[in-house]
């Protein structure tokens, strides 16, 4: 673990009292010199394993960085969970060791519609109180993640009637719609394409577990990764409740490469020089 | 068999303990047991009483968590248990890795690793408190409980809980440094559990005794004792053990031949004074 | 080569539109790509699966299929899938096909009913079935031994065992699952057209301005006719309309303009209404002129029963004192016993009054048969009366959550689309009308409508039936493998039909049984009652399908009798049999499909059986090897007392001799051998052809030798003796050679021309040939031939039995509405709904072993809603069981998802053998059509 010698020092200076304050100033140092190398090879360890960002996490559960922050590792979610849905992290799943997650494709969430998982969590990292509606728990507002669609090799998109994702969605109508538009190719056919409204998926997996295709065509993703954003200084004129947006909206203030100096700089800049 | 059971019954007994403790949470993840569930992080008895690691909710705490109300009592019922029995008896009582290591130092002594010349034990006892103070230190600036990211402990009992995947590396390296690198080496001198222990130890009423009177001074209790620097006292005075670092797995009580160390009661306004 | 992708556009545009008018695209000689450089080789197929007849391409590799691809020449689907389809090169090559006959044996290899399966050579089998036939023929006579025959049957394969069953062993035992599934609509289209099938296609679809769904899924069950539907729906979203009908919401209702949830069996009392809004309110929209030249009026008996056991019955006898009977639970037999009495329900009794009935009063059923008969208009009027909107709005609306007046409205905008003057109107329907305990009864209702409307056999309108089945149409239809049918809508019972049939088969005169009364149930309850005593299911899982499922399993299983399984995989069917046979499945073998819009499609095979697996084909042939004349062709004396003559002397007359077997009779003749095998020409070169040559596997034939092929084209015979019973009578086929060229034809096939509207003097050569001959001038001719002749009467009964013909004319009937024979009550308070969803295929047997399908869907689930679960204290995800007075059954409960039923009503699929809902099924038919009623029956659902 460490090439230091603390007993040795010690023993040294049982010998050599006299020397004991330059010793024992030389052997701080040298501990806080091996601690603080230690350290930093810890610090990287960690931060690469909480680095990995595809772990789809239990309903309810608390920002990723604050999730890794609360969760205890106590897997109490995971007995709790009736479907063997969650797995705690052990070392070689390349996740955050301890913590819970699910593998939707494996087993999706069921969306069970009391939660077991959630309650039992004694830190509350799965946080109840994300998952009420009217003071009931309400699994359809759980955002464990957002189902994104690869159409190359989603086979609805070839025209196939497949939509097995759409029939498997808890929430279906509302998560998963499909888009119906014409087979110019055929003539007579239509598409029907399966399309995620990101508001309303939970991120539950069970179209990821259900689609057909070798490998699945669509797969959750945690919100963070999965979804861009628009940014809350434009609103949509056409729909009333984008106006919701504007709560977040900041105070907005600009630089790009041609603002950066001050005005001032820039007029007594030397732009004009060789003008004329 | 009367000597053997003499001879071992604190050992018999730690092992049911450690045992029968890895069986609960097992059978709470496998068959749905309600006796204990979760793991040595966190977990409930009979679906009620909350228990959580202080150390690891030190470390949330560091990390910038909100800790929740349930947690905080799982920890007040943990340190209060073992400021009352010996904060340490977690190691020897509770700790699976203790299996480990004392595997470890078995052999150490049956190999004979132990009586070969010239090789000394290459780092202080005090190393754990160095790891502690730096676990606080990650957990602080990563955000997330550092050691906890780390922990061969975890890794083994959460292994055996909910699946060991690479966890049995964790086993090996800790079993071959102890064996091969240091006596005693993770749970003496590296552990900052053992280490967070040690510190709640100090206030623990359940002491082993010492009677220098019985005692004829054969040393067997300082060979056996993984944490020799405890028994300082061993044929000089009569006093209690008083180091937090005792982990109260009574093999000197086991292989003392002459009586002279036993269980008692702390008596606090004795014994302040002598401390360690 | 360089299309720019503008030009591109422009020119599949161009070719798409071309498609749309349903111009055919120029066949290909030989499916051309035929890549065999690159290691693989495609062939044109049909898709194993639904009734929608989609056209694949199959790629074959090593001599075994390994890729599909929809093909683009297909008209049906122009390249396009359902994912069914999609893993249709997955089915064949499950882990635990059968390979090997697997017979019950005892520690000495000997047979025992209730030993372990144990391989055993294809001799020993037929060794065995031999013994139990001769048995069986001992013991019942030709009604002892059963065929459970199949809608999945290749033509081929239904004409084999038709021939064998009927010819051979004169027994008209043989009935398809195709009975669970179209029976109803085969007895609506005989009734009202005189000739089986739809008179529409598919075309249909693009050419209407509205689409009805009656009591059918097909967004699930008809993916690729769906699709279809949705492209006509996008292609003018404000005149094209789209109505589901069903008694749950289902994936049918997202594409719907109007979705109306209805109280079970209430779709009579809803066709009624329009016909009374027709009649009534809109007198102006009657087509009189239409009705006058082409239709009469019709009524039938209504106290016929619901296809229960009857009092005196073997197996339901005794009567006991708690009311229980023979084999059946006093439970049991609450509902059984609507059979014989029935007590009119307030429900009904407006419907019922004008037949004399009021509430209250006991109804005595008898069995009706077929029988119907001529009634003036001002009748139909008077039994029209009852089915006010208030009437039907007040028992039909099946949603208990929906406001009454909202229900009303939709009712009224629903007529006023079918009644709208130039609107174009499609109705179809599927299991929801033909499961029916009502089923042909509601077939015929929906005829009126459109009849009335002058809305039937034109393009773009018609009620339309679609098949569930692969060959529905194709196989147990058009070949006649049903226990009255013979092929080409000849029928056992008439004479006439059975000298036709006995000419073209070179069997003497007599030989056919002209009782065919053996349907499916009828052969279930027979095996119950200890008069079946051999049983052999072909190409379905007659012990999965069919309902009250505990007591056939219980007779197969307990009583003396053997029964036998062909089949790819060890479904339930395989599990309840004494011997099980490997079959070759669909691509390992020469065979045609026809699909709902009559047409036909024909497949080579693609590759070797697996194992030692055989066609179902060759089972047949290889098994009339073990029957002779003198076996066979004696005399019997049938339950009736219907004597079936010797012939065994006519035989002789005819040069067979006493030891000419069945098989040198019904398949390797001289006509037969007139087919040759010709490797070396279209289309048998290039492909295997393992009944005609044999095949690398060395496979040992019925008698234990290695078989070497029958050494003619056997495949080409059975087809084409098959095709000549309809050449001329309305059912015209296309040469078999042709079909190997073509994407299929519609038949009647005339001077090379498929029929996409029938009846219609523009589009049918039959309808116009007909027309000119009865010489009314009218667009159309219904020329169908059957029970076209009518005595005259009312609404109760015949007054005037002489009979009356009505050349060339259709059928309205007065049919009222009616309960059926089990309802919700106190105890057992929801309504059970069963059928399929769209990732499996009927029992699972195929779609259960692709992976990614049964991952998809891996369990049936109950489908209820989240009040009814509530209810029950059940929540989602909760274990429940499903308990008729039958039987139960376990299942999760979901309370989301594709199948939204209203409160008290419940749906469970049938795919799944752990969710073995026919237990709990009750097997309650049509009394016409002898179709079972899946689709309702009286349940309990609790925590499990």
């Amino acid at each position: 673990m460490s090439s230091i010698n603390p007993q040795k020092e010690e023993r040294k200076m049982k010998k050599e009292p006299e020397s004991d304050r330059r010793k024992f100033i030389l052997n701080m140092a040298r501990g806080v010199g091996i601690a603080t190398l230690s350290g930093f090879i810890w610090s990287a360890y960690v931060d690469e394993a909480k680095a990995s960002q595809l772990t789809l996490r239990p309903p309810g559960a608390l920002k990723e960085e604050d999730f890794l922050k609360t969760c205890i590792k106590c897997g109490l979610c995971v007995e709790a969970c009736p479907y063997d849905t969650l797995l705690l992290a052990k070392p070689g799943d390349d996740k955050p060791l301890g913590t819970p997650y699910f593998i939707p494709r494996d087993v999706p969430c069921y969306m069970c519609t009391d939660i077991p998982c959630v309650p039992v969590c004694p830190t509350e990292a799965l946080d109840k109180n994300s998952l009420m509606t009217d003071g009931k728990l309400d699994i359809n507002i759980a955002d464990m993640g957002v189902a994104v669609i690869d159409d190359q090799s989603c086979i609805a998109f070839w025209g196939i009637q497949c939509d097995a994702c759409y029939r498997a969605c808890p929430i279906l109508g509302e998560a998963i719609t499909v888009e119906y538009s014409k087979n110019e190719r055929t003539g007579k056919h239509a598409f029907l394409k399966p399309i995620v409204h990101a508001d309303k998926c939970t991120g539950c997996g069970m179209c990821e577990q259900a689609c057909v295709t070798e490998k699945a065509a669509i797969f959750v993703l945690p919100r963070e990764v999965a979804l861009g954003r628009a940014g809350d200084y434009y609103i949509k004129g056409w729909d009333k409740d984008d106006e919701k947006r504007l709560k977040n909206a900041k105070e907005i203030k600009t630089t790009t490469e041609i603002s950066k100096r001050k005005a001032q700089d820039k007029l007594n800049g030397d732009f004009l020089e060789d003008m004329y | 068999m009367k000597t053997l059971w003499n001879n071992y019954r604190y050992l018999i007994l730690r092992r049911i303990s450690q045992i029968s403790i890895l069986v609960l949470y097992f059978g709470a993840n496998a068959w749905g047991w309600k006796i204990l569930q979760g793991n040595l992080s966190s977990s409930k008895i009979l679906g009620l009483i909350p228990m959580s690691d202080p150390y690891a909710v030190l470390q949330m705490l560091f990390a910038g968590a909100v800790l929740a109300g349930d947690l905080l009592l799982g920890v007040a019922i943990i340190v209060v248990f073992y400021m009352l029995i010996g904060g340490r008896a977690f190691c020897s009582w509770v700790c699976p890795i203790n299996m480990i290591t004392d595997l470890a130092n078995y052999l150490r002594e049956k190999t004979g690793i132990n009586k070969v010349k010239g090789i000394k034990q290459p780092a202080s006892r005090n190393l754990r408190y160095w790891v502690l103070g730096l676990s606080l230190i990650i957990s602080t600036l990563m955000g997330v409980a550092a050691f906890e990211f780390i922990s061969p402990i975890s890794m083994v009992h959460r292994g055996i809980v909910f699946g060991l995947g690479f966890g049995w590396a964790a086993m090996l390296v800790i079993f071959l440094f102890d064996l091969f690198v240091l006596k005693n080496g993770w749970c003496g001198h590296i552990c900052p559990l053992g280490g967070f222990y040690s510190i709640i130890g100090r206030f623990s009423l359940i002491r082993v005794h010492h009677d220098a009177e019985k005692c004829t001074g054969c040393m067997d209790c300082k060979v056996v004792c993984p944490e020799n620097q405890v028994l300082s006292m061993i044929n000089k005075e009569s006093l209690p053990v008083l180091s937090g670092e005792c982990t109260n797995c009574a093999r000197c009580i086991e292989v003392c031949n002459d009586d002279a160390l036993g269980f008692s009661i702390k008596n606090l306004s004795k014994n302040n004074k002598t401390g360690e | 080569m360089s299309l720019s992708r503008r030009e591109f556009l422009k020119s599949s545009a161009a070719a798409s539109a071309a498609a749309a008018i349903g111009m055919n695209v120029p066949s290909e000689l030989e499916a051309s790509a035929n890549a065999a450089e690159a290691g693989w080789r495609w062939d044109k197929a049909a898709c194993r699966f639904c009734g929608t007849g989609c056209g694949i391409m199959m790629a074959t590799k090593n001599g075994k299929i390994v890729a599909v691809k929809g093909d683009p020449a297909a008209p049906v689907n122009r390249g396009l899938n359902c994912i069914k389809g999609y893993f249709n090169a997955k089915i064949m090559y499950g882990a635990d096909r059968l390979t090997q006959p697997l017979l019950r044996v005892d520690a000495n290899g000997n047979f025992d009913k209730k030993g372990k399966f144990a391989p055993v050579s294809w001799k020993r089998a037929f060794d065995e079935m031999e013994i139990h036939i001769r048995k069986a023929l001992k013991a019942s006579g030709p009604e002892g031994v059963a065929v459970f025959a199949s809608g999945q049957y290749t033509v081929m394969e239904g004409y084999a065992a038709q021939k064998m069953m009927k010819g051979g062993f004169r027994s008209n035992a043989i009935d398809p699952n195709a009975r669970h599934c179209m029976a109803s609509a085969v007895v609506g289209f005989y009734q009202t057209f005189g000739i089986d099938e739809p008179s529409g296609c598919y075309d249909d679809i693009e050419l209407t301005d509205t689409v009805v769904s009656w009591g059918s899924n097909m967004a699930e069950m008809h993916p690729i006719l769906w699709s279809r539907v949705t492209d006509r729906k996008l292609s003018d979203p404000d005149r094209v309309k789209v109505i589901n009908m069903s008694t749950y919401r289902h994936r049918t209702s997202d594409l719907a303009d109007i979705e109306i949830i209805f109280s079970p069996n209430t779709d009579l009392a809803m066709w009624n209404y329009i016909a009374r809004e027709i009649v009534y309110n809109n007198p102006d929209a009657i087509d009189w002129d239409f009705l006058k030249k082409n239709i009469i009026f019709a009524a039938s008996p209504v106290n016929m029963g619901y296809g229960m056991r009857r009092a005196g019955e073997k197996s339901v006898t005794p009567v006991r004192p708690d009311g229980s009977a023979g084999k059946y639970s006093a439970k049991e037999m609450e509902t059984i016993n609507h059979e014989m009495v029935h007590k009119v329900s307030a429900k009904e009794a407006p419907a019922l009054e004008p037949y004399g009935y009021k509430e209250g009063d006991d109804m005595v059923n008898k069995p009706a048969g077929l029988k119907h008969w001529e009634i003036s208009f001002e009748e139909y009027k008077k039994f029209l009366a009852p089915y006010t909107l208030d009437y039907v709005a007040k028992i039909a609306k099946g949603d208990p959550d929906e406001p009454l007046e909202q229900f009303k409205e939709k009712l009224q905008t629903l007529a006023n689309l079918y009644i709208e003057k130039g609107r174009k109107v499609v109705s179809f329907w599927t299991m929801g009308m033909n499961q029916h305990t009502r089923g042909t009864w509601v077939n015929t209702l929906s005829y009126n409508v459109h009849f009335m409307l002058n809305k039937q056999a034109l393009p773009g309108s018609g009620a339309f039936s679609l098949t569930g089945q692969p060959s529905a149409c194709g196989t147990a239809r058009e070949v006649g493998t049903f226990c009255h049918r013979l092929p080409a809508d000849l029928m056992v019972k008439n004479p006439k039909h059975r000298a036709i049939t006995e000419k073209k088969w070179y069997i003497p005169n007599g030989t056919l049984n002209p009782v065919g009364n053996q349907h499916i149930m009828k052969i279930h309850r027979d095996i119950e009652d200890g008069v079946v005593k051999f049983a052999w299911v072909n190409v379905c899982n007659a012990y999965q399908d069919s309902a009250s499922a505990k007591h056939w399993i219980k007779a197969a299983r307990t009583m003396d009798n053997f029964i036998v399984t062909s089949d790819g995989y060890p479904g339930i069917s395989a599990m309840v049999s004494d011997l099980v046979l490997p079959s070759a499945m669909i691509y390992e073998k020469w065979g045609a499909y026809g699909n709902a819009e009559r047409r036909t499609q024909h497949w080579r095979q693609q590759v070797l059986p697996v194992g030692n697996a055989m066609s179902d084909t060759w089972q047949w042939v290889e098994l009339s090897k073990r029957f002779t004349v003198e076996d066979l062709w004696g005399p019997y004396t049938l339950r009736n007392g219907v004597k079936l003559a010797d012939v065994r002397a006519e035989a002789e007359k005819m040069g067979y001799s006493k030891d000419t077997t069945m098989f040198e009779i019904l398949y390797a003749n001289e006509r037969a051998k007139s087919y040759k095998v010709d490797l070396d020409s279209f289309p048998q070169k290039g492909y295997d052809n393992t009944e005609c040559i044999g095949d690398s596997r060395n496979v040992k034939g019925e008698n234990g030798e290695v078989f070497k092929g029958y050494g003619f084209m056997l495949h080409e015979y059975l087809f084409e003796e098959y095709a000549s019973f309809g050449r001329g009578h309305g059912h015209d086929l296309a040469p078999f050679t042709t079909y190997h060229k073509v994407r299929g034809l519609k038949w009647p096939v005339v001077d090379g021309k498929e029929t996409s509207w029938r009846f219609n003097v523009k589009y049918d050569p039959y309808a116009a040939y007909h027309a000119k001959e009865n010489g009314r001038g009218s667009t159309h001719a219904f020329y169908g031939p059957l029970a076209k002749a009518l005595s005259q009467g009312n609404l109760l009964g015949i007054t005037d039995k002489k009979k009356k013909p009505l050349t060339d004319k259709a059928k309205i009937f007065a049919r009222p509405y009616m309960d059926p024979p089990e309802m919700p009550d106190e105890e057992y308070d929801t309504w059970l709904c069963t059928g399929r969803v769209l990732e499996h295929w009927h029992s699972g047997t195929m779609t259960m072993r692709v992976p990614e399908l049964f991952r998809a869907v891996p369990e049936a689930l109950c489908y209820m809603n989240p009040k009814t679960a509530e209810e029950k204290g059940l929540k989602q995800g909760d274990l429940c069981w499903v308990e008729s007075r039958r039987g139960k059954v376990k299942a999760h409960v979901e309370t989301r998802g594709r199948n939204r039923p209203p409160r008290g009503l419940v749906f469970v699929p049938w795919f799944d053998e752990k969710v073995f809902i026919n237990k709990v099924c009750l097997d309650a038919t049509c009394p016409q059509s002898k179709q079972t009623d899946y689709k309702k029956c009286a349940v309990k659902i609790y925590k499990a």
